[in-house]
């Protein structure tokens, strides 16, 4: 069996008396989408934290591609491959499009301690930073300043900056946040054509979405996994039907 | 339109002393000097404050430092301005890099507190620094020493260099903003988290950013011992750092000419009260506030536009 893409093994994280992660572990094969799912407060954002760097585990170990990453700098972590969305949009507001998803260029381009040179003068950066942008379908938008974006767009372009590092595993946190259904289908199709090339762990709260999506679903209470299987499966498990999927329908 | 208001004042700022002189102006000679050391202190702030968003309240430290570099080296025999200036912006700089390595953890108001006792911390040693004045300070007894026939004692000359000196470092800053380097700090100002989470090590350039400003500023100091032929510890005092930040907020936070057109309209506000009140400060404090009111942005900000990298694209 082909090692996984990134394996966790016994991830703790307790803020006080609450144990926001678990001892959680879990495996992304490479190439797979794989949804995790879990309640409002069930440890889902903190996981993700904890996954690329900006908050660091209290035990347990996050391996990338076979390599432990757990101490690892949260930047150092982009520049290996491993990137992040947030659920909270989070661009340059003030910065068109194209500039947006130029910053992550220049990120993985070499040094920016580059003090003479207009960074306007660099070609090679903008191009890639445009088809950053037609991956995500916003290629028409170019000159838009993000935070005038309509919300779907600027969601798209979150994904887009994230995909712009070169990740080979992309952390998704809720992408699919405030979307309307149109909106929604264009970020399904995205997200679907990744599918094979990147490795997708996928947060989100859209359960057309994820079992359309997913690969395999993991299903996350209270900080723990509680189960870990094929849509199907997950779907048809009575345990997470109780925990999860039973109090949504409840709402 | 910027590059021709740009022309004019350079142009202006040339002629102003071929015509000064004639009529014994001597004094506002010395004056514009002044400004002008200012606006490279202030600008040199605005990096740091306006494009690093860090919100540093201990700049008048890295002034005073390579002031008293200057003086320290010239009373102990050392008046080769090629020597002593650059080692100002390296002691400047140097510190800067200790300064910010620790400040630099901290975000905000922990920030702003951090980078003043720094700053608290080297004025005491200043003044207890008895073989250098303490606080009494240190006369320089002359003028650095720059070679090529130039006499700094002559206020013109002086005047000429500093304006040079300035010159070219807005030259600089403006080259390095539109670099990679300086796109990079603007957007860390922007949004710090998003910039770690595509993959800069944001503290690392900030750290760097810093350093620039703080060695620039070591420069403004060389200048101003130059000027006063004189150091004393009052050049590291909080309320210098308070003054330059006001330079930068009435010029324009992340103005290109921010520091250069807070500093003049500070300096002259203070001169014009001062030959009027004693408590020049109460309309100079008025004149803030309308500038905070009507103009937020700073003066910079009524003429032109803020420097931002949302325009990477077309430089």
């Amino acid at each position: 069996m082909a090692e996984p893409m990134l394996a966790i093994e016994g991830l703790t994280k307790r803020f006080g008396g609450v144990v926001a992660a678990d001892n959680v572990s879990l495996a992304a094969s490479r190439g797979e989408i794989h949804a995790l799912i879990g309640p409002n407060g069930a440890g889902k954002t903190t996981l993700i934290q904890q996954l690329s760097g900006a908050l660091a585990p209290d035990a347990g170990r996050i391996y990338f591609e076979g390599r432990d990453i757990t101490r690892l700098a949260f930047h150092q972590r982009v520049a290996i491959g491993l990137a992040r969305s947030y659920q909270i949009t989070s661009l340059f507001p003030r910065l068109t499009a194209l500039d947006n998803v130029a910053l992550a260029v220049l990120a993985r381009s070499g040094s920016s301690l580059s003090f003479w040179r207009p960074a306007a003068a660099e070609r090679v950066v903008f191009d890639q930073a445009r088809s950053a942008l037609e991956r995500v379908g916003l290629g028409g938008r170019e000159n838009a300043i993000a935070g005038l974006l309509a919300h779907g767009e600027q969601r798209l372009l979150e994904v887009g900056l994230a995909l712009a590092t070169n990740a080979r595993l992309l952390l998704l946190d809720e992408p699919m946040a405030g979307m309307g259904p149109e909106e929604s289908e264009r970020m399904i199709a995205l997200i679907g054509a990744l599918k094979g090339a990147i490795t997708v762990l996928l947060v989100e709260h859209d359960m057309d979405a994820v079992f359309r999506l997913a690969d395999r679903i993991s299903v996350l209470v209270s900080g723990r996994i509680i189960a870990t299987g094929a849509p199907g499966d997950i779907r048809a498990s009575a345990e997470v039907k109780r925990a999860y999927l039973g109090e949504a329908l409840a709402a | 339109m910027r590059k021709v208001l740009t022309l004019a004042a350079l142009t202006a700022a040339i002629i102003f002393p071929l015509v000064a002189r004639p009529l014994g102006w001597d004094f506002y000679i010395g004056f514009a000097s002044r400004v002008l050391i200012y606006a490279l202190a202030a600008s040199s702030l605005n990096l740091v404050l306006g494009y690093g968003g860090m919100l540093s309240f201990g700049h008048a430290a890295f002034v005073g430092v390579g002031a008293y570099t200057v003086a320290v080296l010239m009373v102990e025999g050392v008046a080769n301005a090629w020597v002593s200036w650059p080692l100002a912006i390296a002691v400047s700089g140097l510190l800067a890099a200790a300064i910010g390595a620790a400040s630099l953890r901290t975000r905000g108001v922990y920030f702003i507190m951090i980078t003043l006792a720094f700053a608290q911390m080297i004025y005491y040693i200043a003044v207890g620094t008895r073989v250098y004045g303490g606080e009494e300070g240190l006369n320089l007894g002359s003028r650095s020493l720059v070679g090529f026939g130039l006499d700094l004692k002559d206020g013109v000359t002086f005047y000429y260099l500093v304006l040079t000196v300035l010159a070219g470092t807005l030259y600089c800053l403006h080259r390095l903003i539109r670099a990679r380097f300086g796109r990079v700090i603007e957007a860390i100002r922007e949004n710090e988290t998003r910039m770690e989470a595509i993959g800069f090590p944001t503290y690392q350039y900030k750290l760097v950013c810093f350093v620039i400003g703080g060695g620039l500023a070591g420069l403004a100091g060389a200048l101003l011992a130059n000027q006063n032929d004189y150091v004393n510890p009052n050049l590291l005092y909080w309320t210098q750092s308070g003054s330059l930040m006001i330079m930068v907020i009435l010029g324009g936070v992340g103005y290109h000419y921010g520091g250069l057109l807070g500093a003049t309209v500070l300096l002259l506000l203070e001169e014009v009260f001062s030959a009027y009140t004693t408590y020049w400060q109460l309309p100079v404090g008025v004149a803030m506030l309308a500038i905070v009111l009507f103009a937020p942005q700073g003066l910079a900000g009524i003429v032109g536009r803020r420097s931002l990298a949302h325009r990477i694209a077309d430089g």
